[in-house]
C-alpha cells in the first residue's frame, strides 16, 4: 500500500465516519432495538473480507472459510431477525 | 472489470447510507432494512467477481451453511430473545474479522514470508484481531448475562482494573513484537488470546439490566473492526461500511443510555459502584 493510497483510505473512513455520526438523530425509543439489529446486520460487511480471504493458501484458506460461514450467520440472521422485528411493528401499528 | 466493480461497491455505500436513514423513521424502517440487505447482496457479488469465482465451491460451502443457521436461528428465536441473538449474531461478526485478519496475517507470516508488509497493514491486522476478539468475547459474555446462563449480577473482583490494564500492556506488548518482527506467530496468537480474555473481563462487571447499551457498543465495535480489516484488504467497501456502523453505533449508544437515563461512562463502569439496577 503506497502513502498516497493510505491517505486516500483515510479520507474516506473520516468522511463515512461523519455521515455515520450524522445519520442517526431523533431515533423514536420503539426503533432502538430495530435499529441496533439492523446495523448489526450491515457491520457484517466483513464477509467481503471473508470472501477474498478464501483463496489459495492452506492454513489461510481455512481461517477464511471460517471467517466466510461466522460472517454469513451475522449477514442472513442479522437481516431476517431485524425484519421479523420490523413486521411486528408493523402490525402493531395497524 | 475492476471499474464495474468499483462502481457496484459506491452503489452498495448508497444503499447501505440511505438503508440506516430510512431505519430512523418508523413508516420506513422495514424498507431501510431491504435497502441495506440489497447492498450487502451487491456488495458480496461484486467481491464474488474480484476473486474471479476461482474458490466457488468453498465459498457456496461456507455461505449456505452459514445461512443455513442464520435462517434457522432467526426464526426459532422467541421475540422476546431478540436481544439475546442479535448479541450472538454481533460476537460472530466479531469473530469473522478476527478470523480475516489472521487467515491474512497467515498468509504474510508463515506462507508467503518474501513479501513485504507495510507497518500499516500490520498495525490494521492487529487491530482486528484485538477488536474482532473482544466484540466476540464481549457479545458472548452479553449474551450469557442476558439469558441468564451467567448470572445478569455485576462481577467483580479486587484489582479487576489493574489486571484489565496489564493485559492492555501485555498487548501493546505482543503488537510491538509483531510489528517488529512480521513471522512472530507467537506473539500474535497470544494477543489474539489476550483479546479474548479482555472481552470477558469488559462485559462482566456490567449490569444485566445495561445489556443492551453494552450490546450497542460491541456492535460499534464490530464495524470498527470490519473498517480495520479494510486497511489490511486494501477495500473500500469495507472501510465506507465499517467506519458508518462503528460511528452510528456510538450515537444509537449514547441515545440509549440517554432513554435509560444513564451516563455511558457510568454504564462501563457499572461495577465500580455507580449506580446498580438502574435502567
Amino acid at each position: 500500500m503506497t502513502i498516497e493510497n493510505f491517505i486516500f483510505l483515510l479520507y474516506i473512513l473520516v468522511l463515512a465516519s461523519y455521515v455515520g455520526f450524522e445519520l442517526i438523530s431523533k431515533v423514536p425509543p420503539t426503533l432502538h432495538t430495530p435499529l441496533m439489529s439492523a446495523s448489526n446486520a450491515i457491520s457484517g460487511i466483513t464477509i467481503v473480507g471473508a470472501i477474498l480471504c478464501v483463496r489459495e493458501g492452506e492454513a489461510s484458506k481455512y481461517l477464511g472459510m471460517i471467517a466466510l460461514v461466522l460472517a454469513t450467520i451475522n449477514v442472513v440472521g442479522g437481516y431476517a431477525v431485524t425484519d421479523r422485528m420490523l413486521q411486528m411493528f408493523k402490525k402493531k401499528k395497524a | 472489470m475492476n471499474i464495474l466493480i468499483q462502481l457496484t461497491y459506491l452503489a452498495s455505500a448508497i444503499l447501505f447510507i440511505v438503508g440506516i436513514k430510512k431505519l430512523n423513521r418508523t413508516q420506513e424502517a422495514r424498507q431501510g432494512n431491504t435497502f441495506s440487505a440489497v447492498a450487502m447482496l451487491l456488495a458480496v457479488l461484486a467481491t464474488l467477481v474480484q476473486v474471479q469465482l476461482l474458490t466457488l465451491p468453498e465459498i457456496l460451502i461456507c455461505v449456505v451453511l452459514g445461512g443455513a443457521i442464520g435462517i434457522y436461528w432467526s426464526r426459532k428465536v422467541e421475540m422476546t430473545q431478540m436481544p439475546e441473538m442479535v448479541a450472538i449474531f454481533n460476537g460472530f461478526g466479531g469473530a469473522a474479522s478476527l478470523f480475516v485478519a489472521l487467515s491474512d496475517y497467515w498468509t504474510r507470516a508463515v506462507e508467503q514470508p518474501e513479501q513485504t508488509t507495510e507497518i500499516v497493514t500490520i498495525v490494521s491486522i492487529l487491530l482486528s484481531v484485538l477488536i474482532g476478539g473482544v466484540t466476540f468475547t464481549g457479545s458472548l459474555t452479553a449474551y450469557g448475562k442476558l439469558s441468564g446462563k451467567v448470572s445478569g449480577q455485576a462481577i467483580v473482583f479486587k484489582g479487576q482494573h489493574l489486571f484489565n490494564l496489564i493485559l492492555l500492556l501485555a498487548i501493546i506488548a505482543c503488537g510491538a513484537v509483531v510489528v517488529l518482527e512480521t513471522g512472530s506467530v507467537t506473539a500474535m496468537l497470544v494477543l489474539a488470546a489476550i483479546a479474548l480474555v479482555l472481552g470477558i473481563l469488559v462485559v462482566i462487571p456490567i449490569g444485566g439490566a445495561d445489556m443492551p447499551v453494552v450490546i450497542s457498543l460491541l456492535n460499534s465495535y464490530s464495524g470498527m473492526a470490519a473498517c480495520t480489516t479494510g486497511f489490511v484488504l486494501n477495500n473500500s467497501v469495507l472501510i465506507v461500511t465499517g467506519a458508518l456502523v462503528g460511528a452510528s453505533g456510538i450515537i444509537l449508544t449514547q441515545i440509549m443510555c440517554k432513554a435509560m437515563n444513564r451516563s455511558l461512562v457510568s454504564v462501563l463502569l457499572g461495577g465500580f459502584g455507580a449506580t446498580s439496577g438502574g435502567g
